[in-house]
């Protein structure tokens, strides 16, 4: 049963899929931005906080600083396996269909 | 011994070449490596594509003067990634052929778009390509003690070498290459220098809290004006998405998947390398320290902007060897971007402007290839001259203007291409003049340009008298102090009241002469807050205007492919 274009991009899978990729994308997005400007914000708003020793001199700052990195790195990841399972999936199905 | 690493370098670099100008015959092999590079070999060299000379040399000394703002630093230069991976990524590769003008143009009238791409494209990439050149004749000269101008013909030369004959798949691997020593170089610098401090991070700065107090680990003045910060982190997050020479680099993969992995290993080993870039400039600032003088005096002998700490830290650590090979590995850092960057622009001069706009699309393949390696010449040629002509100049504000101009111009109009079916051909034009020249403009208005460099000698001015206040006020005020902790109670009084007068006469002194400072015209270092938003505005405004009943009906092909990638080169 082969689709033409018109009939796959107007298909309810292929319309679930662009929203659920977009909605995926952007909260991944805007999680990256809560994380960054997050800690910028601290910077500017809060620096008696990132001053908190939690060592000898290890501060909260530093933690924060390499925890934007990681966690940012880790948003990725996130997505990676998103798409490779989930994401897919449904593109070869929708695909398969179109041929 | 720099000189022995380097010339190894070179050699194996250009058998690398001579291999890839075997393979490189058709335009698909020229720009993109015939599509062959993986996941993780494209990953490797985006990285290498990222981490340029100044990031690494730069931060490492930006950590050993400042501290923790170079940190602050340096996170900022991440975020782009995951958000390239999210937002841009996976369409770019399914949609495009060799420039991010080609996903622009895709369903909008080829022309108009071309030449307004070309324009963004350009710009951000001469404003790179200016910081990476004259940045690498200052880096060369103190570390090879090479004239400047022999240090830019060398680097263009080579890098020529590289981008003419062996195209995208020799600057890949000149780029994984560099990648791979980088990343190991740091490590090793990092391992032996944490190695000193039992392997904890903890005593690490517990000794830089020793030397140079708490101050050294918490912020400073980078995020003072927190609409500029906001702005700044916009710049960089976005500008990555708009960057010709990255965006370039995601043809030469396969398909889709092969570009998120791409992205995965990039963001991968470029955080890897911002985090334990402060461990060596903290390393640095430590370790340095001899004959009663801190680390920092003893970096600041050498180059004022702490450029040299990395090296400085190499040779304290390992020997002369040891810093040979990073001063090599530094040198191969800045030809491998400036061979990229020169890829980019070859690229958008051949394919966007010649081949779509001059021939209206046809060109024979032996044509193509010959106008990209002319527009590689030709482009090589304008780097060694700016380059030189930029010699002495205060370029500091050029990545900003590159990462604005991207952020504004180029990044709108891809984006809403993408996403937005009612986009039209006058929108994505609108979009890209509008971002680029209020980008442009707005830089030249900012403190940045318009205080740093046109006003530079008002503001050294300006600078010199208040230190000269301060020299001569200080020792009054300390002495005072000090007479006052040591008279007795009844004297004190007098002595407290006048020191409150200096105090006052001084604080009043220095506004005055804070007054003469120089003024912006545009308040921000960075204005991508604005001029993105203009450029949004512009697209969307246009496209509402003028729009484009054709491309809205094409939008259905485009779809299919930015999703399910059918079609795509």
């Amino acid at each position: 049963m082969a689709k033409t274009t018109h009939e796959i991009v107007n298909s309810e899978k292929f319309k679930k899929l662009v929203t659920k990729r977009w909605t995926v994308s952007f909260f991944l997005t805007f999680l990256l931005f809560l994380f960054y400007y997050g800690y910028i914000g601290m910077i500017g708003y809060a620096r008696d906080v990132l001053k908190i020793k939690i060592g000898e001199a290890t501060n909260i700052g530093i933690i924060l600083g390499v925890g934007v990195i990681i966690g940012s790195w880790f948003l990725t990841v996130i997505y990676v396996f998103w798409a490779n399972s989930s994401y897919d999936r449904t593109v070869s199905e929708l695909k398969k269909e179109l041929k | 011994m720099a000189i022995l690493f380097f010339i190894i370098f070179i050699c194996f670099t250009l058998g690398i070449t001579y291999w890839a100008a075997k393979k490189t015959k058709t335009t698909s092999e020229f720009y993109a490596a015939g599509r062959s590079v993986t996941g993780f070999q494209n990953g490797l060299a985006l990285a290498g594509d990222y981490m340029s000379a100044a990031s690494f040399l730069g931060i490492a000394g930006m950590v050993a003067l400042n501290g923790y703002d170079g940190m602050i630093y340096a996170t900022g230069w991440l975020v782009g990634w995951p958000a390239l991976m999210f937002l841009i990524a996976e369409p770019l590769r399914n949609l495009g052929k060799f420039t991010f003008a080609d996903v622009v143009a895709f369903r909008l009238k080829q022309k108009p778009i071309r030449l307004a791409a070309a324009i963004g494209s350009i710009l951000t990439v001469l404003a790179y390509t200016i910081a990476q050149m004259v940045g690498s004749g200052n880096l060369i000269k103190l570390m090879f003690n090479i004239p400047y101008e022999t240090a830019e013909i060398i680097v263009g030369v080579v890098m020529l070498i590289y981008v003419l004959f062996g195209g995208m798949l020799a600057t890949t691997w000149v780029q994984i290459i560099k990648a791979v020593l980088l990343l190991s170089g740091v490590t090793i610098m990092a391992i032996i220098a944490i190695s000193k401090f039992g392997f904890n991070p903890g005593n690490l700065y517990a000794e830089v809290q020793k030397i140079y107090g708490t101050k050294m680990l918490e912020p400073g003045g980078l995020v003072t004006n927190p609409l500029d910060a906001f702005s700044l982190g916009l710049a960089l997050m976005l500008g990555l998405l708009g960057l010709p020479h990255i965006l370039m680099r995601f043809y030469t993969v396969p398909d889709a998947k092969e570009a998120r992995k791409s992205v995965i290993y990039a963001t991968s080993f470029i955080g890897y390398f911002y985090i334990i870039i402060p461990i060596v400039g903290f390393s640095a600032a430590v370790l340095l320290s001899k004959n009663g003088m801190t680390g920092q005096e003893i970096i600041k002998s050498i180059d004022k902007g702490g450029n040299m700490a990395a090296l400085q830290l190499a040779r304290e650590l390992a020997g002369e060897p040891f810093m040979g090979f990073i001063a090599a590995v530094a040198f191969a850092t800045i030809l491998a971007v400036v061979a990229g960057l020169t890829l980019a622009a070859a690229s958008t001069m051949a394919h966007d402007i010649y081949v779509n706009v001059i021939k209206h699309g046809h060109a024979d393949e032996t044509e193509q290839v010959k106008v990209a390696r002319t527009a590689t010449i030709i482009f090589g040629l304008i780097a060694i001259a700016l380059g030189i002509l930029f010699k002495g100049q205060n370029v500091a504000f050029m990545v900003g203007l590159a990462f604005a101009i991207a952020a504004s111009g180029n990044f709108p109009a891809l984006f809403l291409s993408i996403l937005w079916k009612k986009f039209s051909t006058a929108g994505a034009v609108a979009s890209i003049i509008v971002g680029a020249i209020t980008a442009t403009t707005l830089i030249i208005l900012s403190p940045t340009v318009w205080v740093d460099v046109f006003h530079a000698k008002e503001k050294a001015g300006v600078l010199k008298e208040v230190s000269d206040l301060e020299a001569k006020v200080k020792p009054q005020i300390e002495l005072l102090k000090n007479q006052i902790n040591s008279v007795s109670q009844e004297n004190k009084l007098s002595l407290e009241v006048q020191l409150k007068g200096i105090e006052n006469s001084y604080n009043q002194q220095k506004q005055e002469i804070m007054a003469k400072m120089p003024k912006a015209i545009f308040p921000l270092k960075n204005p991508a807050v604005f001029s993105m938003a203009f450029a949004f505005i512009a697209g969307w405004l246009f496209s509402i205007l003028v729009p484009d009943k054709e491309a809205q009906k094409r939008f259905e092909d485009e779809k299919l492919r930015t999703y399910l990638g059918i079609g795509a080169e």
